[in-house]
């Protein structure tokens, strides 16, 4: 559920461990013992255990074994429940490959993680320029609206969506009626060809808004002389944007990338799960949501898991070539 | 910024950025708004254009939901869930946090890494392996509880949301410590304060900003989630996103949308009111400690 972070802004030039906003003395002595450095040195071990066992116990218990048991039951024959359990090396993985169902999901969230990914940021960058550069009036209502979907739940959403998707009284259909535009009504989730856009605009709908606001922050901490200089010197609204706000908050920029990568396949079945639930006939399905069903639904559980060991790679796989593709020599200002 | 440009050009780019931003605020807020409205509408209205006001306060959807749909009794069960897994996941990780922070002892840089790479392993990759896992122990302890205790119970499920998001609170709550100066512990420990006072009253109310942000990004994954909800509880005790999903779900047989609008505007406002209240707050903890709920 939670992502790693975006660095604040501007910190390409400072040290990871000085994230938050407490006054500035003494941050060079990280991991400094100072309770103990001045008198009482009678065992730290006691207290340094009391306070973290609790935390890594539940973290081994219910994070560790589970992620160890998806890599390790991806090479069973497993119903879940059963106790007999067949060893059966990379069979799993070879099923994968002749599975129609699970080669069009993978096609699926493929084709939502780039259609999603290239017009959230795209918007996001966009409304971010125009919000701080622009000085628009009411910037703080806007962000305050945008940023609304992100606190929603993703049920919420999805049923937001069906009310606008609906066949007959939706908010969509209902308008286009009212028009007399009937020929342009659709079955915005029951037909095969569209329900993926459909799924893609309500993920759009949903992170517009957090990386609109994430954008303006690491904006925000551009100086302004560097605005003021090159308006001076004639440059348009456009080759600011590409050449002063686009490359100083290129360090933000990838990192929330290669984490967009990540939320995009989750948000893409928590949504799939409560809107389409992969239907009509598996056109929406996705990576998860197919994990889910085999490994929950169909008692398939190796099966799911191998599933889920291709999903774990894949993403990992192209966050780490987005961070490289995306790798710049950090500017600084 | 304007003094330099004053062309016409540039006002009406003004203009139509306007009505652009305008365009995709309203994109946002309408259909919020209209399941705001739409919830107050009786059976009838709902086939007639969508565009029109209810025509009357129909709080006869609100009964349903509350009443027939149990969503009052979801709405308990899941304030009682947030509540108790914010609870133990703060009681776990902040004096994990802080002895991370300030202390150096001997396998710190693993435990700092295996949390790190945690904050990457999402809970929708191994809910499976869990709501498994918790049936392996009910099968185990069959002869105490026959019942089973720790699948459908509100307790199991508040103890799961807290230790998979122990990652992201110790993550955040350790850079905040760091950023503390020393100083203050160490004239704390000449006056004769003990490591744990030190902790919980000279430390803990100076990362008050970094605990909000926490509680913050805690309260709505916990209070949003349905999929490890959906998986641990399967009985008649279920969370309201859940419920609102049965109803979702009821909706699509029975076009019963009055329920449904209701039952949505019941999850909604809550959250709503809490965001208009904090959002300053939240954005700023988003944009300097930067996370992904």
């Amino acid at each position: 559920m939670t992502t790693l972070s975006t660095p604040p802004p501007g910190s390409t030039n400072r040290t990871s461990d000085t994230a938050g906003k407490a006054p500035s003395t003494g941050r060079s002595r990280r991991g400094a013992q100072a309770p103990a450095r001045v008198g009482r040195r009678r065992g730290n071990t006691g207290f340094v255990l009391a306070c973290l066992l609790p935390a890594l116990v539940l973290f081994t218990v219910f994070m560790v074994i589970p992620t160890v048991n998806v890599f390790r039951t991806s090479l069973y024959t497993w119903g879940g429940f059963s106790p007999d359990k067949q060893f059966v090396g990379l069979d799993n993985f070879r099923h994968l490959l002749d599975d129609q169902q699970f080669v069009r999901a993978f096609q699926n969230t493929v084709a939502l993680l780039v259609v999603v990914t290239v017009v959230t940021m795209g918007m996001g960058l966009f409304l971010a320029a125009i919000m701080t550069r622009q000085r628009l009036r009411g910037r703080n209502l806007y962000r305050f609206v945008l940023y609304i979907p992100n606190v929603l739940s993703v049920v919420v959403i999805a049923a937001i969506f069906s009310a606008v998707y609906d066949q007959d009284n939706g908010l969509i259909n209902g308008t286009l009626r009212l028009l007399s535009l009937d020929g342009l009504q659709q079955v915005w989730l029951g037909n095969q060809k569209i329900v993926l856009y459909s799924v893609a605009i309500a993920m759009v709908w949903q992170s517009l808004g957090y990386y609109m606001v994430l954008y303006m922050a690491g904006m925000a901490s551009i100086p302004e002389e560097l605005y003021e200089a090159s308006a001076l010197d004639g440059a348009s609204g456009t080759r600011q944007f590409f050449a002063i706000t686009l490359p100083l908050i290129w360090e933000s920029l990838r990192t929330t990338l290669t984490f967009f990568v990540m939320s995009a396949v989750n948000l893409s079945f928590v949504l799939v799960r409560a809107m389409t639930g992969g239907g009509p006939d598996g056109s929406s399905d996705v990576l998860l949501n197919y994990m889910y069903k085999q490994a929950y639904t169909n008692s398939s559980y190796g099966y799911g898991m191998a599933i889920g060991v291709v999903i774990f790679a894949f993403s990992f796989l192209v966050s780490l070539l987005v961070s490289r593709a995306t790798k710049r020599e950090p500017l600084q200002f | 910024m304007t003094t330099i440009n004053s062309s016409p050009r540039p006002r009406l780019g003004r203009a139509l950025t306007y009505a652009l931003v305008t365009a995709i605020a309203l994109a946002i807020a309408v259909p919020v708004a209209w399941v705001l409205l739409a919830s107050l509408k009786q059976k009838s209205e709902f086939f007639a254009s969508p565009w029109t006001l209810p025509k009357g306060l129909h709080i006869q959807n609100y009964v349903a939901a509350f009443l027939d749909a149990h969503m009052g009794q979801y709405f308990l069960t899941s304030v009682l869930v947030t509540v108790l897994a914010l609870v133990l996941v703060l009681a776990v990780s902040v004096p994990a946090a802080y002895v991370i922070a300030r202390y150096e002892f001997r396998g710190r840089r693993v435990v700092e890494f295996a949390l790190l790479a945690g904050l990457f392993v999402n809970v929708n990759y191994i809910v499976v392996p869990i709501f498994l896992m918790l049936v392996d122990w009910d099968r185990a302890l069959i002869d105490v509880f026959p019942g089973g205790f720790f699948i459908d119970n509100p307790g199991v499920l508040s103890l799961v949301y807290a230790a998979t998001s122990i990652p992201f609170t110790i993550y955040l709550l350790t850079a905040y410590f760091r950023s503390i100066p020393v100083e203050y512990e160490e004239a704390a420990a000449l006056d004769g304060a003990s490591r744990f006072r030190i902790m919980t009253q000279v430390m803990l109310p100076m990362a008050r900003p970094a605990v909000t942000t926490v509680i913050l990004f805690d309260f709505l994954a916990y209070w949003n989630d349905f999929i490890i909800s959906l998986t641990l509880l399967p009985g008649d005790n279920k969370t309201l996103q859940v419920g609102l999903l049965n109803l979702f779900t009821a909706q699509k047989a029975a076009a019963d949308y009055g329920r449904l609008y209701a039952g949505m505007v019941i999850v909604i406002v809550p959250v709503l009111l809490l965001y208009a209240l904090i959002q300053r707050r939240l954005i700023e903890g988003m944009a300097s400690g930067g996370v992904k709920g």
